[in-house]
């Protein structure tokens, strides 16, 4: 599904002493079938946009769209649960929000909001399971006495049981060990494109905005500072650093060999043998010249 | 003066282990029940004073109840734990958590006072510290963490990482010889992280403390001095960083990282490009490709 | 948060009723309680309406947040003074409206009862308004301290009302966000049944509790690291401490409650 925010601003507790401006008109697209990571630091602005697309918070001014839906500021919508059947989203630690029973009846509470039949049910759950990399026996053990990492697991899960064509990751690697977060990234990778759906992944990390992202959007205050592939904008490396943002440090280093060496070695999404092969080549070539 | 009163302390309770500062395990096994399996099996490491250790491993390899152990939080079933010549016992506890302090994962869930003042105070109220003494370490402990101006702040409007900075400086304030930082920037964002390690370098810097951070950050892991591998309850390897880093397929066989930089380092080797030394960070990679580079 | 649905809540401010020791503004408040009872005369009622009205201004806080305060209040002052219009059949018959008969009595009494109840209300909330939580905190457990020798647990009361005070925006926080995060999973908290609607508790119930329950642990270990051990042979940073404005105020309050027992009746 297509996505579009049009000039939305949003104020928290208008016309109060607390009043506090998150969205400062905001404009952007998201074709159906993107992978978008949205970066920004703690108070951007991150969050409240993610809100936006589920619906849970209605636009103070301005328009969003989610395929054939509209969020517009001072219109309710009335079709806010078929909005959220669409839009699936994974909030940061998701695994808080466990809380039936067994694995089963957690991963189907979703899909049984919205009415889907019962026979379905149980196979979207199988789906689910398998999707996240975890054993069917797991379905009926209590939630509680998972890993904190199956735990998450579980809890992605019952997002993905709601069939969305919408996926929204709040920082779903928060918390977890170098390994574990590159499986849920991998994870996420495969099921986007699996499942062919459109991905809007809000995180701290460079690396993984890098790695998985086709289109980057850096948010700053509650605006759009930057958007555009991610190799063009983690070349911008003052841009980024006037918003307290890292570069990703394979173009960091890439910037370091420039300077020292008066040599540029250009990205293109090399990996780490890749790029020892074009260093090494640079360093025994200048040996053969001199 | 801080040391005197320490030797004073040791003295008096005449134990009849040598008086050195460092803690020790020897031969520790651990296991929460008995019908589960160990956590910790025969475990023997010291940590020296002054020292910055770095305990890495994944999940579940025993890490945390290292800490745990340390502070008396835990009992071992088997061996010891020493603390300055002082056996971690029910008895001891309370002189041994004075000189080890501890900062947890869950920024929120550690902080225990209204404000941060209160907080601060929390650890020093609680060892009987007199009011005139903790106004003082109240105001020295939140600027060495950089935290003065939010001192009458209530903690749900602190970040992550300001509220690390609180607890840090809590510890701090009871002045202890060795600190635990038990994934404590692990829920943080970048930023966060970035406060605490920097926070990090300067404690250790000014004060005379023992740093013991169990991470899965490989920036923190870089900065210390000394680096244990924890798999499956044992210790694995121990080193400096650039011995440990420099033994990538030993770390990638039980499932841990290596810095970009080692990576790289290693992909070189194979690419035909002998380096001197192993890398540790960009500048030093630089360096050595430099070297190479002119070397004719 | 609509600030009118909390009676008193704290409003920062340096004025001379802020600045009174905690301990002082509860014993008063105590003793006011005590002794608008024995008020039974216009001139008695109008010295603690003086005094009630007295000390509002001296909060410095503007009227009208005290008044909406209140709010919720001025229909139950309304509903009693009815009541004993209603109720109350002493004294002579001043109108009949409609069969119905207002009695001089009713009317003095309903007055009497509704002023009692708004003076108590209101100094009750001055309290509340120029008082951290914490500070009260610490007056209750400095004056239950006597308490300490029947062994009843003063510290642990008080801690434990200091550590809820700390943690009631975290779990406001925290509701805010489970409740989100079931919305999008298609829970509706807003309309159906009144069935419907207390089904739809239990998944933000559940994982409050869980992760409360989370919480109490890993604070307890958190504590313990720290070095608690109980109130046994702990200091404390926050000190109370009664002052010259305190005695004054004493003074005051003492020509008060003098001034009343001359105006009775």
């Amino acid at each position: 599904m297509d996505i579009s925010f049009q000039e939305v601003s949003y104020v928290y507790q208008p016309k109060s002493p607390f009043e506090y401006r998150a969205l400062h008109n905001l404009s952007f697209n998201i074709p159906s079938g993107s992978f978008v990571a949205v970066i920004g630091h703690t108070g951007s602005g991150k969050s409240t946009l993610l809100q936006h697309l589920n619906g849970l918070v209605q636009p103070t001014e301005g328009e969003v769209t989610v395929g054939e839906f509209r969020l517009k500021a001072g219109e309710k919508n009335k079709q806010l649960r078929a909005l959220r059947e669409k839009v699936g989203v994974v909030f940061q630690y998701p695994e808080h929000q466990l809380f039936e029973e067994n694995v089963e009846k957690d991963i189907a509470f979703g899909p049984m909001n919205f009415g889907v039949p019962q026979e379905e049910i149980k196979q979207r759950t199988d789906e689910a399971i398998t999707s996240v990399h975890l054993p069917k026996e797991i379905l009926d053990r209590s939630p509680f006495d998972l890993s904190g990492g199956q735990m998450r697991r579980v809890a992605i899960a019952g997002v993905l049981a709601m069939n969305p064509e919408v996926l929204v990751l709040d920082e779903p690697t928060a918390g977890l060990d170098p390994s574990g977060q590159r499986e849920i990234m991998n994870m996420f990778a495969r099921i986007h494109k699996q499942k062919d759906l459109t991905t809007v992944l809000v995180t701290h990390s460079m690396e993984d905005a890098l790695e998985y992202a086709d289109h980057v959007i850096i948010l700053n205050q509650g605006e759009v500072f930057m958007q555009g592939a991610p190799a063009d904008i983690f070349q911008k490396k003052k841009e980024l650093s006037e918003v307290q943002l890292d570069i990703p440090e394979i173009i960091q280093f890439l910037n370091q060999v420039e300077e020292k060496f008066n040599k540029e070695i250009p990205f293109h999404r090399q990996s780490v043998t890749e790029l020892a092969k074009e260093l090494a080549q640079m360093v025994k070539g200048g040996r053969d010249h001199e | 003066m801080k040391s005197i009163s320490r030797e004073i302390d040791l003295s008096s309770r005449g134990g009849n282990l040598v008086s050195v500062s460092q803690i020790e395990f020897r031969n520790v096994s651990f296991r929460y029940q008995e019908d589960m399996p160990w956590v910790l099996k025969n475990v023997s490491f010291s940590i020296s004073e002054n020292e910055w250790v770095a305990i890495i491993g994944h999940n579940g390899s025993g890490k945390s109840t290292i800490a745990k152990l340390m502070n008396g939080l835990l009992f071992p079933q088997e061996g010891e734990i020493v603390v300055d010549g002082q056996k971690v016992a029910a008895e001891t506890v309370w002189s041994v958590r004075k000189s080890v302090g501890m900062v947890f994962q869950n920024p929120d869930n550690q902080f225990v006072g209204t404000t941060v003042r209160d907080d601060v105070a929390f650890g020093m109220e609680n060892h009987g510290m007199p009011r005139p003494l903790m106004l003082e370490r109240i105001e020295e402990s939140l600027s060495a963490v950089g935290m003065s101006d939010y001192e009458r702040q209530e903690p749900h409007r602190l970040s992550g990482g300001q509220k690390q900075r609180v607890a840090i400086a809590s510890v701090l304030a009871v002045s202890p010889k060795y600190m635990i930082l038990d994934e404590a920037t692990a829920m943080l964002d970048p930023q966060g992280r970035k406060e605490i390690l920097s926070t990090m370098l300067d404690v250790q810097e000014q004060r005379n403390l023992s740093l013991i951070t169990i991470t899965h950050d490989l920036h923190e892991v870089v900065q210390a001095e000394r680096v244990l591998v924890m798999n499956e309850g044992e210790v694995w390897l121990e080193g400096t960083p650039r011995d440990i880093f420099a033994k990538k397929e030993q770390l990638t066989e039980i499932g841990l990282d290596t810095p970009f930089v080692t990576k790289l380092a290693d992909e070189l080797k194979s690419a035909g490009v002998d380096l001197s030394r192993e890398p540790l960070n960009h500048q030093e990679l630089l360096e050595e490709l430099w070297t190479y580079h002119s070397k004719k | 948060m609509s600030s009118s649905m909390i009676i008193g809540q704290y409003i920062p401010g340096n004025s001379v009723v802020h600045r009174l020791d905690p301990r002082s503004k509860i014993a008063m408040i105590f003793f006011f309680v005590v002794i608008v009872f024995f008020a039974n005369s216009v001139l008695s009622y109008g010295v603690l309406t003086l005094f009630a009205i007295g000390s509002a201004v001296a909060t410095r806080i503007p009227i009208r947040y005290i008044v909406k305060g209140l709010k919720p209040v001025w229909f139950l002052i309304a509903f009693t003074f009815l009541l004993h219009l209603i109720v109350t059949k002493e004294g002579e018959v001043l109108t009949t409206i409609l069969g119905w008969e207002l009695y001089k009595g009713a009317l003095i009494q309903g007055a009497a009862i509704s002023l009692r109840f708004f003076l108590l209300i209101m100094v009750t909330s001055l309290l509340t308004l120029t008082t951290t939580p914490i500070e009260i905190t610490d007056a209750i457990e400095q004056l239950l301290g006597p308490l300490k020798k029947v062994r009843f647990p003063v510290h642990e009361l008080a801690l434990m009302m200091s550590i809820s005070l700390r943690f009631i925006p975290t779990l406001m926080q925290e509701t805010e966000k489970i409740s989100k995060a079931q919305a999008s999973r298609g829970v509706d908290f807003r309309t159906g049944s009144f069935k419907d609607r207390i089904k739809a508790v239990v998944p933000l119930l559940v994982p409050l509790f869980v992760s409360a329950f989370k919480r109490a642990e890993e604070l307890a270990m958190a504590m313990e690291a720290r070095g608690y051990k109980g109130g046994e042979g702990r200091t404390k940073l926050r000190e109370l401490q009664i002052g010259r404005t305190d005695y004054y105020i004493y003074i005051l309050f003492v020509l008060v409650v003098v001034g009343l027992f001359l105006t009775r009746n």
